[in-house]
């Protein structure tokens, strides 16, 4: 990691907690911010493992929810070391095909730099982006695209 | 003394009158809200031929069929008025030889299109005339001979003629368009590359839709496409040959490589390639395979499209924080942001004509497409919609095809997405007929120039 991208996290992470707390007002429930917190859509690699995690609008930055999600991945991850996973990076609708393929691909390697955090071989993590190709919400509303702007953890093997 | 003047102004009038009558103009710079009456004469056909083409076509009379292709096309161009058939009172084979323009005149043709069909040695012959019903004369003779298989070809290239001879610009008539055909349920979407004539005839499906394609782009002949594959699940940009079908990987980097698009030569891609978190700009020359990094920073660069003259390319870049539309010489150096409005920019592309660039914008939850100078001056906003994005330029920069999609529930009822083209005025925004759903259109050059 260069020292530019560290920077540029760091600050993302400042920024988004600026922006989590201006927004604390705004919490429906199933979103902080516009950050998914509902469990809908969420499967699991094992029992207390969740699957995936979430991002706000045009972020890659990880909540603090994500990182203890990423947090039980990794150590599920070491417990079983034959296992390979696929990250794989999502957008919402609500942007241009191109980019969104690039932001999906940031989103999955924001996840896979935590658990490479955490002690995780980046040989046993691949990394796909499907930008706004395969939601899983079709609805055209706030929650929906709340729910897919998402980087989920796969088992490759 | 009165008598004189009178005189001399009838004399004025007619000489005036001659000069401005003697050629019809189009003025496609503007939206244009009253269209060029136009009659257009089925093609002559006389009885031999039309039992052959009948034969081997399988339709009725070729004359009428192709003057009904000219006619659609001179419609949707939103400049022309082609009229009523029914009202024509000289047969086409009369008219083709000596137009009464009088007759002409009184349903208020301004231009006359005539011609002729013959089948002669294996080939379809056509001629045709254009002609100035108030000017009363012929402004126009053409004559060309191709398979018959190409008579759908002949209409759009009779209508590029015309086109050109009455707005002084080239057409855009005889084009393709390749895009992606979309079915499905919007979670898991079948994707298939489509190429068609650009009035949506012709349809021919180039993949079968086992793997995911994204963002076709024509080379600069039209043989070729570059797009997006995620053939064994690695997205990569592939190479297709139209003709034999043959695909091969270009972006066979360790990471994701998308974005693609041809250099003006058609001798490098242009595309993106996603690695650790970090999109970058990169160019593969074709013949050496030779690579080049074209950009470096540590944001999203992606959506890069040359000039025409390939001395710059345009891109898309969020290392303001946020997606904006950047220049630089097709080195790298000089990279100038040029989008400074409201809103966030994507999906930059370069006019044919090299002084506009076209834009798609997002700005208080509706997106746009727009055009700005070269140098982010002078933006105009063309359309607002609930979503659309990527506009293609049609060859000679006057039109942009680009596609729309549609609101939908939890369930995916409700959603579309459809081709839609727009004038560069502003005017003449009309969706373009596919068979199925479809996104991603690339408009094709001039097939014949």
């Amino acid at each position: 990691m260069s020292l530019n991208k560290i920077l540029r996290n760091t600050l993302l992470v400042v920024f988004a907690g600026i922006l989590l707390s201006a927004c604390a007002t705004k919490q429906t429930g199933k979103m902080q911010g516009d950050v998914y917190t509902g469990k809908d859509t969420v499967e699991y690699l094992a029992s207390g493992v969740p699957d995936r995690v979430f991002f706000a609008t045009n972020e890659t930055v990880l909540t603090t929810a994500s990182r203890e999600t990423l947090r039980k991945q990794a150590s599920w991850l070491r417990k079983n070391s034959k296992i390979n996973v696929v990250l794989e990076g999502h957008a919402d609708e609500r942007g241009t095909r191109e980019y969104n393929l690039a932001l999906g691909e940031r989103r999955a390697n924001a996840a896979k730099d935590y658990l490479m955090t955490y002690g995780i071989s980046g040989n046993r993590i691949s990394v796909i982006s499907y930008g706004k190709e395969r939601p899983v919400d079709s609805g055209s509303n706030p929650l929906a695209w709340s729910k897919n702007r998402r980087s989920v953890t796969v088992k490759a093997n | 003394m009165k008598k004189i003047s009178y005189f001399i102004y009838i004399f004025v009038l007619i000489f005036y009158a001659e000069k401005s009558k003697a050629l019809i103009e189009v003025d496609i710079t503007r939206g244009n809200l009253n269209p060029l009456p136009v009659a257009v004469s089925p093609l002559y056909l006389e009885k031999e031929s039309k039992s052959k083409f009948e034969e081997k076509l399988n339709l009725k009379d070729l004359g009428q069929e192709i003057s009904k292709v000219v006619e659609n096309n001179l419609k949707q161009s939103g400049l022309f008025n082609p009229l009523d058939k029914d009202a024509f009172l000289q047969k086409p084979d009369i008219a083709h030889v000596k137009p009464r323009f009088e007759d002409w005149a009184l349903i208020k043709a301004q231009a006359l299109i005539t011609g002729e069909v013959k089948f002669t040695d294996e080939k379809l012959r056509v001629e045709f005339r254009l002609w100035d019903i108030l000017a009363g004369k012929e402004i126009m003779a053409l004559a060309f001979t191709t398979v018959p298989e190409n008579w759908r070809r002949v209409g759009h290239i009779i209508t590029d003629k015309v086109y050109e001879r009455l707005t002084g610009e080239k057409g855009y008539f005889d084009t393709r368009i390749i895009y992606v055909a979309e079915e499905g349920l919007k979670t898991s979407r079948i994707k298939k590359l489509a190429i068609m004539d650009q009035d949506g005839f012709n349809t021919k499906y180039l993949t079968l839709g086992n793997e995911l394609v994204l963002t076709p782009r024509f080379n600069p002949t039209n043989q070729m496409v570059t797009y997006l594959s995620y053939f064994k699940n690695l997205p990569r940009v592939y190479l297709l040959d139209i003709e034999t079908g043959v695909q091969e990987v270009v972006g066979d980097f360790p990471g994701m490589t998308f974005a693609p698009r041809f250099s003006p030569d058609g001798k490098k891609i242009i595309m993106s390639f996603a690695k650790d978190g970090n999109s970058e700009i990169y160019t593969m020359d074709l013949e050496s395979r030779v690579v080049e990094k074209i950009t470096n920073h540590p944001s999203i660069d992606t959506s890069p499209s040359y000039s025409p003259d390939g001395k710059f390319i345009c891109f898309n870049s969020d290392r303001s924080g946020f997606q904006q539309i950047y220049v630089m010489r097709s080195d790298g150096s000089k990279v100038k942001r040029i989008s400074f409005g409201n809103g966030l920019y994507g999906t930059p592309v370069w006019s044919p004509r090299g002084d506009l660039i076209a834009f798609t914008k997002l700005h208080k939850g509706k997106f746009y497409i727009g055009v700005m100078r070269t140098d982010g001056t002078g933006e105009r906003l063309l359309t607002e919609n609930y979503y659309q994005e990527a506009p293609s330029w049609s060859p000679n920069g006057r039109v942009l095809i680009f596609y729309r999609e549609t609101k939908s529930d939890s369930a995916g009822k409700g959603f579309s997405a459809k081709l839609w083209s727009i004038d560069l005025t502003g005017y003449n925004e009309r969706m373009v007929d596919t068979e199925t759903d479809a996104s991603d259109p690339s408009w094709s050059s001039l097939l014949s120039d």
